[in-house]
């Protein structure tokens, strides 16, 4: 018992040090369980983040719209895929990752189970979703573990363009028809609360924070990250001439950010639980996605295996 | 019938001619051809490479973190081995 107390000291004085971890390095337990569920989950995330945009592709507005598009998609898959693989450096397969992810064990960020209903949806979901992750990742590149933190490297270098042309498509909106701003607007009024919550729990709510910040896993809190998003936000929205729907938010010359209203988390805890507006349909999305691929999957396996004993016969 | 999974590879990428493979990260292929096909939609979508590797991770062989103090301490006292270890006049040139 003293002997692991000796370690997790000399652990935790590699984190204050500033030093990385890396796979096979020693380390708690409850170290390797977190980033395993962390990493997970943003990987499953970046994964059903692809669905609600995956359904504008056919409809999008011009051929040019359209590449975009499906380049983002792809590159969400991209993300997801680098995230698997630095969670499987601790010792979880990725059929492990899936089988939690579809049964439910597993969650993934609750702003996905909200409807696309416009186009302007797309430039909204790029905009704010975009942006409140890349605030989110761009704090994790710092963070402790390598794996994780070289992955969020790759990541922020590709979520720019997400949100550049999530801002652009709304532009494009607000200096169109009425009905085309208003369309920007009424998008707007849907994801600005939800995009809020993606920073997660309050605080004074939020158990593990001490924690993470500890072991360098995050390094900024909930509620930091958050404020910084809509101080950063609201200028962005002023320039589209979008109207934020919040009759509490106004600058405060005092603290020098914007105060802003109270956030529904009784709403947050129900879309988390697997209540909100596309929980089910997301879910049954990716298990039929995954049950129909299964014949490819093995039957690339027979191949490959069959190949490679034709390969050890002809030696 | 649920076969087990793809095996994982690992990636080196050249990312142009005159510098080095790195490795870049890892996923999951049947086999060595579809390992390429694969990296090059993950790991190469805005021109990062002009050539790939891939390996699969089971044929790696790592060097244990536990002993790293009889590996690489053994170097840290061989301060002669540094061009600044060797005290010569500043008035000297070109050396
Ligand atoms: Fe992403
Ligand atoms: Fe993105």
């Amino acid at each position: 018992m003293d002997n692991v107390k000796n370690l997790e000291d000399q652990f935790q004085a590699r984190i204050d040090a500033g030093e990385k971890i890396e796979p096979k390095d020693w380390m708690p337990e409850k170290y390797r369980k977190t980033h395993i569920r962390q990493i997970s989950q943003h990987a499953h995330s970046e994964v059903v983040g692809m669905l609600p945009e995956g359904n504008w592709i056919t409809r999008a507005p011009s051929l040019k719209r359209k590449c975009t598009l499906l380049a983002k998609v792809q590159d969400e898959a991209g993300h997801g895929l680098y995230l698997y693989s630095a969670a499987e450096t601790l010792g979880i397969s990725r059929d492990e990752m899936y089988e939690q992810l579809h049964t439910g064990k597993a969650k993934y960020s609750s702003i996905f189970n909200y409807p696309t209903l416009s186009w302007a949806d797309m430039g909204t979901i790029g905009w704010l979703v975009d942006g409140a992750a890349i605030i989110n990742q761009v704090m994790l590149t710092r963070t402790s573990f390598g794996p994780y933190a070289r992955a969020m490297v790759r990541i922020c270098k590709e979520e720019s363009f997400h949100q550049r042309q999530g801002y652009e498509i709304l532009l494009i909106l607000c200096n169109g028809t009425a009905v085309q701003k208003e369309m920007a607007q009424d998008a707007l009024n849907r994801f600005w609360w939800p995009s809020l919550m993606m920073f997660g729990p309050p605080d004074d709510q939020s158990p593990n924070t001490a924690q993470s910040v500890k072991w360098k896993i995050k390094r900024k809190t909930n509620d930091e990250l958050r404020q910084r998003f809509v101080d950063i936000t609201v200028p962005q929205a002023e320039v589209l001439g979008l109207t934020i729907p919040d009759p509490d938010l106004k600058w405060n010359e005092e603290r020098g950010h914007y105060d802003f209203g109270e956030i529904d988390w009784t709403e947050f805890w129900q879309v988390v639980k697997g209540n909100g507006p596309c929980n089910k349909e997301r879910l049954k999305a990716k298990v039929e996605a995954w049950d129909n691929g299964e014949w490819v999957r093995d039957a690339a396996m027979a191949y490959a295996e069959k190949k490679n004993a034709q390969l050890t016969k002809a030696i | 019938m649920k076969k087990e999974e793809w095996p994982i590879w690992e990636v080196f990428i050249r990312s142009k001619n005159g510098l080095e493979h790195r490795h870049v990260g890892s996923l999951h292929a049947a086999d060595a051809t579809m390992a390429i096909e694969n990296a090059r939609d993950v790991y190469t979508r805005r021109q990062e490479g002009v050539s790939i590797w891939v390996i699969e991770s089971k044929h790696i062989t790592a060097s244990n973190p536990e002993n790293s103090g009889e590996l690489y301490e053994p170097a840290k006292d061989k301060v002669y081995r540094h061009p600044t270890f060797y005290e010569l006049p500043i008035e000297l040139k070109h050396i």
